[in-house]
């Protein structure tokens, strides 16, 4: 349906079977011009797990993102989707394969209603079909009520659930979502946690970029933590939660 | 609190059970609907009203409307002035898909339409022998822009914003050039030269629409074979918007990286948003050169671009209504732009209503009408007594008005140096008294009025062909500020 050039194999509904995670990356060296970004990054994504890679500011997070997604590529190292190496593979060959993000920012199309966002995220899928946009629908009841309304006029919580709405439109395998704690008030961090963790639930695998420690381990299954460009600690959340140095760094108690 | 350390509480499993408040509500989106609902009185009626009837039916009116132009005038220039505007609708709705849909600035949009009138030119007159029926042209020639479109698209996909515009403005004057000095052309000096484009003399005689061994004689055949394809192409760009390509070109303008992270193929949209902008074009310069019987490359150039530029942002980019609102608006008052009696109407009426807008309260604005007529007797009378020359001079305009204005303004006998003089003073008075602010403001007004009143019965009123461009001007600037998304584009929204 999608048209667009070569088509993707897809085996299975979660990874491939020999049991390869449905993202790797590996031994991962990114630069900026001269500047050494990432520095032997390797991290995983299992079908299914919510994995969240926690930094602070600088720390290479979003370079993460963008060199899974291709925008960047790394000068050292591999990223494999589903056993597939496709370092350097372009974005678009990445996002056939079965990736959606939620943009930092959200980066919705504010001037057209939130029905025409979601179907723009099911681009590849022909526009969706009427049990995509009820799967989503159900997911966040207020889309509903204002799916004809123009995206740019909705507040910052509804603004966060019509993104996470237009990524799940593409049916991802994996769903990244880049700080979606930003601008948001306390309270609707908490809800837009819970809401991850549903969407979750439902079987789609995540990459959780964050700064919110506390909140983005309570619901992850694993956590990567970043510090200028290397993995400082990686773990079940669980234990990363009662890890002391994180405790300081980031929980302050 | 989040982030504070204590526990998380437990996560109900739907968000509708939630006791917390719903997210997102917030109070001004939540009254949205019922706000607009309050707007009463008869304004409030009619947009209710308005807002009812789906698109199609304003296009429909558009089109009886122009339908029965030649039926309710027989004015041979009204005809031709109306065929001369749906040209500029078909511009304007082509250049509406790259710059309103696609988000592409394309400076070189009307090279289009002039590869368009060229093909017609050469493949239906006497220059090289060829006398191709309509049907046939058409066609080749539509297909044959889209193609160009497509070419120079190809390059260019890559280029951004301000580069795409030098590019493609270099393209368009190279069209140009090319076409200007193509009197001699040689195949990379292998051949010996060939008159391709006629150079500065254009190629004249172009045979008109003619198929099935009829052909279009009258101004009239011509006006509504110029609405009819002007309808076709509103219909087509209309399903092609309301389609999923439409919203993925919409898409790609407001946000290029999203549209790629959600699979778009970002570069083929592009090319082929151009391409059918391009055929477009090409299809009016079809239509251009068939009636006027003669091309000539300076048709092409710059001013026709910001002419159809200006209709485009005028009448609002991306909005259909907007594109026939902006060319109406637009062409028509540069017609009537050109009759100085009624470009004085014109111009007074222009003051009179940024006056009316602007200068609030209304205590002021009477003060500033007085003082400004005031302040003209005065010199009048003033000027009668000490300097006769100044006051000898006849308005432009007859009646009413121009017996009120021999009164009131100073008009030498000899105006140029004293008027040249006075426009640079204008500028430079107009620049001053928006430095100003409250009282201060409004007293320097009064003479700036007075200024510019002297300055358009002397010096610009002389001139309608420079005139009608500077009040074209005035008059966007003014809309432009009062309405920054154009006449009826949608209000861009802004995610803050």
């Amino acid at each position: 349906m999608s048209g667009t050039g070569d088509q993707v194999s897809t085996d299975g509904e979660h990874g491939s079977p020999n049991g390869e995670p449905l993202l790797v990356l590996e031994g991962i060296d990114t630069f900026y011009g001269p500047i050494h970004i990432l520095q032997g990054l390797n991290l995983e994504v299992r079908a299914g797990e919510l994995v969240c890679l926690l930094g602070g500011n600088a720390s290479g997070k979003s370079t993460t993102l963008k060199t899974i997604l291709g925008i960047v590529e790394p000068r050292n190292g591999t990223v494999r989707l589903e056993g597939e190496d496709v370092t350097r593979r372009p974005t678009s060959y990445r996002i056939r394969k079965g990736i959606a993000i939620v943009p930092e920012n959200r980066r919705l199309f504010a001037p057209m209603t939130v029905l025409e966002n979601l179907e723009m995220g099911a681009y590849l899928h022909g526009g969706g079909s009427k049990e995509d946009f009820e799967r989503v629908y159900s997911l966040f009841p207020v889309l509903y009520e204002r799916r004809s309304q123009l995206a740019g006029t909705l507040s910052g919580g509804e603004q966060q659930m019509v993104a996470m709405g237009r990524a799940l439109m593409a049916k991802p395998k994996l769903l990244l979502m880049d700080e979606p704690s930003m601008g948001l008030a306390p309270i609707l961090v908490e809800r837009s946690f819970e809401i991850i963790k549903q969407v979750h639930e439902a079987g789609v695998a995540m990459l959780v970029v964050e700064q919110n420690a506390n909140v983005s381990l309570s619901i992850a299954d694993r956590g990567y933590v970043l510090s200028t460009g290397r993995l400082v600690l990686e773990g079940k959340a669980d234990e990363l939660r009662e890890n002391e140095d994180l405790r300081k760094a980031y929980l302050g108690r | 609190m989040a982030g504070s350390g204590s526990d998380i509480p437990p996560v109900p499993t739907r968000p509708e059970q939630a006791p917390a408040p719903r997210i997102g509500v917030d109070e001004w989106v939540a009254t949205h609907e019922a706000r607009r609902d309050l707007g009463r009185g008869l304004v409030g009626v009619v947009r209710r009203e308005l807002e009812r009837v789906p698109r199609p039916g304003f296009y429909l009116a558009f089109a009886v409307a122009a339908a029965l132009l030649p039926v309710v005038t027989s004015n041979g220039y009204v005809i031709r002035v109306g065929f001369d505007t749906l040209l500029y609708m078909l511009l304007a709705l082509g250049l509406n898909i790259v710059v309103g849909y696609a988000g592409l600035l394309d400076l070189g949009y009307v090279a289009f339409y002039g590869f368009g009138a060229y093909g017609y030119a050469m493949l239906a007159s006497p220059k090289f022998g060829l006398h191709w029926s309509t049907l046939a042209v058409v066609p080749v020639v539509v297909v044959a822009t889209a193609i160009l479109g497509f070419l120079v698209a190809l390059p260019s996909r890559r280029l951004l914003g301000d580069y795409l515009a030098i590019v493609t403005l270099f393209f368009g004057q190279l069209f140009v050039t090319v076409v200007q000095n193509g009197q001699a052309m040689s195949f990379l000096g292998f051949t010996r030269p060939y008159d391709v484009t006629g150079g500065p003399n254009g190629i004249p005689d172009i045979d008109p629409f003619n198929a099935f061994g009829g052909r279009i004689s009258s101004l009239d055949g011509y006006y509504y074979a110029a609405l009819a394809i002007f309808l076709a192409a509103l219909a087509a760009v209309y399903l092609v918007d309301q389609s999923r390509t439409g919203r993925a070109w919409k898409s790609l303008r407001e946000d290029a990286l999203a549209a790629e992270l959600m699979g778009m193929p970002v570069n083929r949209l592009k090319l082929v948003a151009f391409a059918f902008g391009a055929a477009i074009a090409g299809l009016t310069g079809t239509l251009f050169a068939a009636l006027n019987t003669a091309v000539f490359a300076a048709d092409f150039d710059v001013p026709t671009l910001i002419i159809v530029y200006a209709m485009l942002i005028l009448g609002g980019a991306g909005s259909l209504g907007g594109v026939i609102l902006g060319a109406l608006i637009v062409n028509v008052s540069l017609e009537v732009l050109r009759t100085p009696g009624h470009a004085t109407w014109v111009f007074y009426g222009l003051l009179a209503a940024t006056l009316v807008v602007k200068v609030r309260p209304w205590r002021w604005l009477a003060a500033v009408v007085v003082g400004t007529a005031g302040l003209g007797f005065a010199a009048h009378a003033v000027a009668a007594a000490a300097w006769p020359r100044g006051v000898h001079g006849e308005p432009a305009v007859g009646g009413v008005l121009g017996s009120g204005l021999r009164h009131w303004v100073l008009l030498p006998t000899d105006p140029r140096t004293i008027g040249n003089v006075a426009f640079v003073c204008l500028v430079l008075a107009v620049l001053w008294v928006t430095t100003l602010r409250g009282w201060a403001q409004k007293l320097a007004l009064v003479p700036t009025l007075y200024l510019a009143a002297f300055v358009w019965e002397n010096r610009l009123i002389d001139e309608p062909s420079v005139t009608r461009l500077i009040l074209v001007g005035v008059i966007l600037i003014v809309l432009m500020n009062a309405r920054p998304q154009g006449l009826v584009g949608s209000a861009r929204v802004e995610i803050v």
